[in-house]
């Protein structure tokens, strides 16, 4: 069946049969590795993805049930060589260890912030609570997102409409 | 991890979706959001022939009052409940309910409908179903049929649906006077199933319940009305004793199994304290409306 | 004139991590990310019975399915020799079943298709005919007179017994207990849980035939000592396997062990000629690959009436599995669990380990062990707390009157460890002052008062990481050293290489910074590689806290081996003697004379052109450090608890976890893994769980029953340190990864029991899940 769907602002097209999971599509077909399979019960979530701003188990999703729709994968966070809010905030908060649960994690909570600009920590970890992580105990994920809360806030108070960036971090700190 | 094959199709109209079913319903599953059946295609626990996706079409996840009680379409989801300003005023039992189910993940896709059709016996929105009146209504390509709760929750994974009929949405009677429900759940995690949880729903007419009812969860080969317990709190006033005895009740009425989660008797006593702990909530949040 | 470097990243500073670029563009290189030309899939058929008679494997069907290549059987397999492997305990496993299956999930046979759909479908079209046996799931029900045999493979194999071993003086132990006032035993069970790292495992292997070069990407935390068994296993000569972890999606023990279904893809692709990719399901990971724990311990405590302790005698009984698979050192047939003396000044100790056959996926050593420490810890935390109760004293009070004191150490334990350094008061007063645990006490005896139930639980860890001295340490014969090697460039940057194998724990920022401090080079001009056996050098790899006592401490005497080289060139760029110079980190300036200096920087670029005549070229070394001793590392964890009279559901309130492992090299590092420690003894103490029933089916393998806490029940951590330094590490630093795992589900369940000691209960063997609880409360007569 073919297939059209919108990944991170470009159209994509493929054909697949109708079984074909959408975290599957992403990954083999469209070659964006970056969500990630942890399961086969649909409980860890590092397969999220954000279909029409929402975060979703993209290993519960078909191809064919996206189409039409608009998938924001963990590659689409970055504007270009600018990484966004969120991404600078695991960063700066150590918010990361294995990197495994983490672009489901920052995409749950890039959409938290477009719903709720400065949510409790209680918030956030109801937000986060579809999503497994192993490594980090989910303090430095909470602060994470809290960093990119008050980046965004900033950005948005210096500059209304634009949304928060930072500068590139590339091997160093 | 992978499905075995099947054939799709996602039908653009209600008509379309019929007339399929009339046709494959033996081996078709239908999906809306598919959080229940996915799981289990890609476990080849079922292997269905086909696939009829209704997410295509129209008007189906729309949360609407009308006329005395509030349709939740086939396609609403469970996060549209949760923020839904109808269910907000006609049924707030079930924003609450809403919150317990899965987790934030999977409420963006399941619905409502789907659950219940699915018809796990540790299904949230049963109970609610039940302890809030509410009616199924189904569609085929022979006409239109309303299943009261009740009536709709067969056994494990079976409800009275026809293999050609689809329900096309839920109706929820609108709360009248001072009603006040409650949904407890104990989970040993968020996005397990529960080990038992109950819906409760009160209906004070001064200063006694004129209608109660009361859903539970995962404590039999279906969800559970516990009718004894309706009709015990029914005309009385909700003092301690009267709230314990029809929490007693409704654990009798409770047919849990030993497992995993913990011994019946276990379950049996979480049903007894939640139903306890629910009426007294529901009670008090009825007699807050219009205050 | 000197460029001045800015010296960023030294000992002690928490810089960020160089390796989250890649990780938050979502541009990690995990197993499953990386696809070779011509690339099969593979998808293993497993056993549905724990134990049964394997009659025939028909692949007929399966193997005319589209896209099937190849289906593997044991037969085939054994025509190989291959259908055997050897295990990490001197043990065999079965690589695909030939005879019987013995755990439910064991591999038996394997389809190798063009795609994983293709692979999955003809999976299912395989027949076996399975005779099912009785099954085995106990160490009681495997010592009983006539059980099945179940190793009925190996030789001189009377029974499921497997080993027996010793530690301590039985003699000065039963005289200790004859004369004691009071003796305390406590029978508990540390259930089998698992680590389930979020990536599964797999491998990629290529054998191409034309260059007879095996390349086999693996998630593996040990690739050297996989690459020297395979070796052996397979035959193929050790110079043309390369084996290549890459990105690792966490480990925690779990990528330690052989798989079969490494090797039944490296036989693929030698047989195929083209590269096979195997990546296993959560299932399979759960029901099949290395678990954790399974010990069923009774420990005594000997005390006399002051509450001094006096002996401690322990029997454990080691549930194993189907085959003897612990990834541990060769002369601990239970490993490191001898530590189980733990903080305590206790004269004399004995210690039995009974290990048993069961029809259960082998393994044991796994989940931030250190080895069996956190059996060890767990059963000497409750053993001391249940003391406490019987002799009506406060549990820190009891334990400060027994710590081992400061000026003790190095400290021989009875069963012949010797710690190198601790202050475990000092680390117990932060934890008790930080908890604020008088006032907590106070107001627990109020809440009680009210009808409330709710306590507090401690647990002082010691455990024993850094393994280890050569003498006494080695996998499969493998010494337990490590290796750095270090290579600084012309333009004055560093490319470190090391033995070890990171799987989220931060090494390429953590041993960066340790040339940052022995060399002064800033760590973002330090690139830290690990994982592929071509170049980097031979080690032991990553597990049980060795990192920094061993690869970290081989960092630092390689950064110094160049510095010495270094002082040469500096000496010769100087014109001065090389007694004359003084080093301050990055340059060596002449003594008196300041502004007479040289960068390490212009130092590294001398190396390449300008070398005193006779010198070698270059500024590089490698270092194998044999560890003279273990490092120590320990702690005092404190929780507080509330308990829900009416469904036992436990809520905790507080956790304050004071840990000293010596120096910290980034500490933000450090609290990271002990956050993440803390979660993990969270879910093992309340809710992991992998049990079976009575035929030998497991629960517990997949995510739906193996439950791990989300950010929504996982309790906040309040950290706090003391700093001990190891005497003996190049840096004073003791490895930290395992100490929250090791301590802290002692310190949960001790919470628990305090909180229901008020009604007679001395024990809940976890996971402490509320069901149990609430029988706790209503066999007292508590109810709501």
């Amino acid at each position: 069946m073919k297939v059209t769907m919108n990944v991170n602002g470009a159209a994509r097209t493929g054909d697949v049969e109708p079984r074909v999971l959408l975290v599957d599509f992403l990954r083999t077909n469209l070659r964006l590795t970056g969500t990630h399979i942890g399961c086969d019960t649909s409980s860890c979530g590092v397969c999220t993805v954000l279909v029409d701003g929402e975060p979703v188990k993209s290993c519960t999703m078909l191809a064919v049930q996206a189409t039409d729709r608009s998938i924001t994968t963990v590659e689409g966070l970055a504007q270009g060589a600018n990484l966004s809010a969120i991404q600078a905030g695991f960063h700066e908060e150590h918010g990361l260890q294995c990197g495994f649960c983490t672009p489901g994690m920052m995409l749950v909570g890039t959409s938290l912030l477009d719903r709720n600009p400065n949510p409790t920590e209680e918030e956030i970890r109801w937000a986060i609570s579809g999503n497994i992580c192993r490594c980090t105990g989910y303090m430095n994920i909470v602060k994470a997102i809290q960093h990119a809360a008050k980046a965004r806030a900033a950005a948005a108070a210096d500059k209304p409409g634009v949304p928060a960036a930072a500068g590139v971090a590339g091997g160093g700190e | 991890m992978f499905p075995a094959a099947f054939d799709y199709r996602a039908p653009t109209s209600l008509d379309e979706a019929l007339s399929i079913l009339k046709q494959h319903g033996d081996e078709a599953k239908v999906m809306a959001g598919g959080q229940s059946l996915i799981p289990l295609l890609k476990l080849r626990f079922s292997r269905p022939e086909l696939v009829v996706d209704i997410a295509r079409i129209p008007d189906m996840n729309a949360i609407k009052r009308d006329d005395g009680h509030v349709a939740i379409g086939a396609l609403a989801r469970h996060v549209d409940i949760e923020h839904s300003k109808e269910l907000a005023a006609a049924a707030p039992m079930m924003l609450e309910a809403a919150r317990w189910i899965a987790d934030p993940l999977v409420r963006n896709r399941g619905t409502l409908v789907g659950s219940i059709c699915h018809a796990d016996p540790a299904g949230d929105w049963g109970s609610v179903l039940l302890a809030l009146g509410g009616d199924v209504v189904a569609r085929s390509e022979s006409g239109e049929r309303v299943i009261h709760a009740p009536d709709f929750f067969k056994g494990p994974f079976e409800t009275a649906l026809k293999p050609d009929e689809v329900v096309t949405e839920v109706r929820i009677p609108a709360a009248a006077g001072h009603s006040g429900g409650a949904y407890l759940k104990l989970e040993r995690r968020v996005g397990d199933f529960a080990t038992a949880a109950v819906a409760v729903q009160v209906m004070l007419e001064g200063d006694r319940i004129e209608t109660a009812g009361i859903g539970l969860t995962a404590v039999g080969p279906h969800n559970i009305k516990a009718t004894h317990a309706e009709q015990h709190l029914r005309g009385k006033a909700p003092t301690d004793e009267v709230i314990a005895e029809a929490a007693r009740m409704a654990a009798d009425a409770a047919e849990p199994k030993d497992d995993v989660r913990g011994s019946a008797a276990y379950k049996k006593d979480v049903v007894r304290v939640f139903v306890q702990r629910g009426l007294k909530s529901a009670v008090a949040r009825a007699k807050e409306v219009g205050a | 004139m000197a460029t001045e470097v800015h010296m960023h990243g030294r000992i002690g500073e928490s810089i960020k991590r160089k390796e989250d670029a890649r990780f938050i563009r979502g541009k990690g290189n995990y197993l499953d990310d990386i696809e070779l030309p011509g690339m099969l899939h593979m998808a293993i058929l497993r056993s549905p019975h724990a134990h049964a008679r394997v009659k025939s494997v028909d692949t007929a069907a399966a193997a005319a399915m589209p896209g099937v290549v190849a289906v593997v059987t044991g037969e085939l397999m054994a025509q190989h020799k291959l259908a055997w492997m050897p295990t990490l305990s001197y043990d065999t496993q079965a690589v695909l079943a030939t005879d019987k299956v013995r755990f439910q999930g064991q591999e038996v046979a394997a389809v190798v298709a063009e795609t994983l759909y293709e692979a999955e479908d003809a999976r299912d079209a395989i027949v076996v005919d399975y005779e099912v046996l009785p099954a085995l799931i106990s160490p009681e029900q495997a010592k009983e007179a006539g059980a099945v045999l179940i190793r009925d493979d190996k030789e001189n194999q009377q029974d499921n017994h497997i080993y027996h071993w010793e530690a301590g003086n039985q003699e000065t132990t039963q005289a200790a207990f004859a004369k004691a006032d009071k003796v305390v035993r406590l029978h508990t069970f540390y259930p089998r849980c698992h680590p389930a790292p979020l990536e599964t495992c797999g491998c990629i292997a290529d054998v191409n035939g034309a260059t007879g070069k095996a390349t086999i990407y693996m998630t593996s935390q040990a690739p050297h000592a996989i690459r020297t068994v395979f070796a052996l296993v397979t035959g193929l000569p050790e110079q043309n396997i390369r084996v290549i972890s890459p990105d690792i999606g966490g480990g925690f023990g779990n990528k330690v062990p052989v798989y079969p279904g490494y090797v039944v893809a490296t036989a693929a692709s030698l047989l195929i000629g083209r590269p096979v990719k195997w990546v296993e399901d959560r299932s399979e990971n759960l029901i099949s690959t290395g678990f954790a724990r399974d010990f069923h311990m009774t420990g005594d405590l000997a005390v006399d009436k002051s509450g001094k302790m006096l002996a401690l005698r322990v029997h454990l009984d080691s549930d194993n599995g189907a085959f003897f698979a612990d990834a541990q050192p060769t002369k601990f047939k239970a490993g490191l669990f001898h530590i189980v003396t733990g903080s305590y000044d206790i004269p004399t100790a004995h210690v039995t380990a009974d290990g048993y056959y069961t029809n259960k996926a082998p393994g044991g050593v796994a989940y931030r062990c250190s080895f069996r420490v956190t059996e060890a810890s767990y059963l000497i935390e409750r053993l001391v707390t249940n003391a406490a109760i019987e002799l009506g004293m406060d549990q820190a009070e009891f334990r400060m009157k027994n710590f081992i004191r400061p000026e003790q150490f190095p400290y021989h334990s009875a069963t012949g460890w010797v710690y190198d350094s601790g202050d475990y008061s000092r680390a117990m007063n932060v934890a008790l002052e930080q908890l604020g645990y008088d006032e907590l006490r106070k107001d627990v005896e109020a809440r009680r008062k009210k009808g409330e139930v709710t306590g507090i639980g401690i647990a002082s860890f010691t455990e024993v990481v850094g393994a280890g001295h050569g003498a006494d340490f080695d996998i499969l014969g493998l010494r337990m050293f490590d290796s750095a090697e270090l290579r600084v460039h012309p333009t004055g940057k560093a490319l470190l290489r090391m033995g070890t194998k990171s799987q989220g724990q931060g090494h390429e920022t953590t041993f960066a910074q340790i040339v940052t401090e022995e060399l002064g080079i800033p760590a973002a001009d330090v690139a830290v590689e690990e994982g592929d056996t071509d170049t980097a050098p031979y080690g032991l790899g990553t597990y049980a806290s060795r990192s920094t006592p061993v690869a970290g401490a081989a960092t630092a005497m390689v950064a110094r081996k160049l510095r010495d080289k270094a002082r040469k060139i500096a000496a010769h760029l100087l014109e001065a003697a090389e007694e004359d110079l003084e080093w301050e980190t990055g340059k060596f300036y002449v003594r008196g004379s300041a502004d007479k200096a040289k960068t390490i920087q212009e130092i590294a670029f001398a190396a390449y052109t300008n070398v005193p005549e006779g010198m070698e070229a270059g500024l590089e070394g490698v270092h194998y450090y044999d560890p003279p001793n273990m490092t120590y590392p320990f702690g005092t964890y404190a929780v507080m608890v509330d308990i829900d009279r009416g469904t036992g559901q436990v809520k905790v309130r507080r956790v304050v976890a004071v840990d000293d492992c010596g120096v910290r090299i980034n500490p933000m590092i450090v609290e990271g893994q002990i956050h993440g420690g803390l979660a993990e003894g969270y879910g093992i103490a309340f809710m992991e769980l992998i049990t079976f029933d009575a035929e030998g089916n497991c629960i517990g393998s997949n995510f739906t029953d193996y439950l791990l806490p989300t950010a929504w029940e996982t309790p906040r951590f309040e950290l706090g340190e003391t700093v001990t330094p190891s005497p003996h590490h190049p840096l004073g630093a003791k490895g930290v990864g395992e100490s929250p795992t090791v301590g802290s589900p002692a310190a949960y369940v001790n919470a628990v029991i305090d909180a229901l000691t008020p009604y007679g209960v001395r024990n809940i063997d976890m996971p402490v899940t509320s069901d149990k609880v609430w029988a706790a409360l209503r066999a007292a007569g508590v109810n709501e």
